[in-house]
């Protein structure tokens, strides 16, 4: 079965035409780098994304801390990934890529603070 | 005693503290520039970097993806480290004369200082709802992309429950996502031209990702609403059809404009043409750039053209 994608790896965004037998790319064209196979196998596969969002602090001189997941995370889990973010309240000072929630959901990625805060 | 002769002079004075200001700083520090001022009217260095918590800088400068807060953090720890840099934050720039007498407000202060040579880098604002001319009336729920983006990931407050986005600028495309994310129902983005404006990665990170509609080839021709938005019209601009979405909240997010308020005070009218071998210009202020990776770059060569400067003077 022939699909279009386009690969999201970086801004140049290909546009990659795949065909697909029994859940495997048998042919792929119109990717300019090594990271477009990689990307189509893995979105054929069970797509996966980097969430990013905020979390509320308590006690810190910003409102709202900047977060996103260490590594993409499956897209599916995505919603759920928001429900348990707007849990966490955070009141500790943290650096950017310290852990906020490790192994998040249970899965191979942490919650990582991607902005530098310290107390107010 | 003349009035220039009374002021401290800096060697550098760079206004604007975002990405292309903090590149410029570094890389004129690095070309031997060890006088500079940098001027942020925020409390943090960083700019609209802090607010973009999107994935996707550095891809090609650090070969990392990155948030921009993150993207940021390496440039304001390597200006942390650079004590020839002075940063002097919550300083807000009001005039600037062509002879670069700058002044600036910081907390209890008006401060008036003069500059060997001069970079802006005050960045773009973004086009607003009266500047594309929509029609109908001016309820409360209105915003531009980017506002939106920094209440929500700023100071905490969601815009609204169900949103239309005129325009498929990156910004709008990622606040789609954002809203998604946060709870918020994404009616439609509308865009006028037969194609996005965003990146086509964007397209499908935040909107294809979520099942957002986006309407190529149409307009809002009307926005309707008493106290607060209650509906848009929307029209086909192939068919000249129409048909009504209800939403509580539109985001327009129509491109940005370089700012230069304060060149303009100094009698340059246009950034690509000025004369002086003194002043310079970088970053979104100087052109509109789709990436922050492309703005560092060049508003690296901004400092080091700076650099030379001031050595020949």
């Amino acid at each position: 079965m022939k699909r279009k994608l386009t690969c999201i790896e970086c801004p140049i965004g290909c546009q990659l035409e795949i065909d697909v037998e029994g859940g495997h790319i048998i042919s792929l064209t119109g990717n300019k780098c090594e990271k477009g196979p990689a990307y189509a196998r893995q979105e054929i596969a069970a797509p996966m994304r980097v969430l990013s969002s905020t979390v509320l602090a308590r006690g810190l001189e910003l409102k709202m801390v900047p977060v996103r997941t260490s590594r993409p995370i499956p897209k599916a889990k995505l919603l759920e990934a928001m429900t348990e973010i707007k849990k966490i309240r955070l009141d500790r000072p943290v650096k950017v890529g310290d852990i906020i929630a490790k192994a998040f959901l249970g899965l191979d990625a942490d919650l990582i603070a991607s902005r530098e805060v310290s107390r107010a | 005693m003349t009035r220039d002769s009374r002021l401290v002079t800096r060697d550098l004075v760079i206004v604007g503290g975002g990405p292309a200001g903090m590149a410029a700083a570094v890389a004129a520090h690095e070309a031997g520039v060890n006088d500079i001022l940098l001027l942020e009217r925020d409390q943090y260095l960083g700019g609209i970097l802090n607010q973009c918590i999107h994935p996707g800088f550095g891809l090609q400068r650090f070969k990392a993806n990155l948030t921009g807060p993150e993207y940021a953090d390496r440039f304001i720890k390597k200006i942390e480290e650079i004590r020839d840099i002075e940063v002097s934050l919550r300083s807000f720039v009001v005039s600037l004369t062509k002879d670069k007498i700058i002044t600036y407000l910081k907390p209890g202060k008006l401060e008036e200082i003069k500059a060997k040579a001069l970079i802006m880098a005050t960045g773009c604002r973004e086009r607003t709802r009266e500047m594309i001319h929509t029609a109908g009336t001016r309820p409360a729920g209105i915003y531009t992309a980017g506002l939106a983006q920094k209440m929500i990931n700023i100071e905490g407050l969601l815009p609204g429950l169900e949103i239309v986005v005129i325009g498929s600028g990156d910004i709008g495309l990622i606040m789609a996502r954002r809203l998604t994310l946060e709870g918020a129902k994404v009616k439609a983005v509308i865009e006028l031209q037969k194609e996005s404006r965003g990146l086509v990665r964007n397209v499908v990170l935040c909107l294809t990702d979520f099942s957002i509609p986006l309407y190529l080839h149409h307009r809002v021709a009307r926005i309707y609403g008493r106290d607060r938005v209650e509906k848009v019209l929307v029209e086909n601009l192939e068919t000249h059809e129409t048909f009504e979405l209800a939403c509580d909240t539109v985001l327009v997010s129509a491109g940005l404009i370089p700012e230069n308020e304060l060149l303009e005070m100094a009698g340059v009218s246009d950034v690509s043409k000025i004369t002086s071998p003194d002043i310079f210009v970088c970053g979104n202020s100087y052109k509109i750039y789709d990436l922050a990776d492309s703005v560092t770059r060049d508003s690296e060569k901004t400092g080091q053209a700076a650099a030379e400067y001031l050595r020949r003077s």
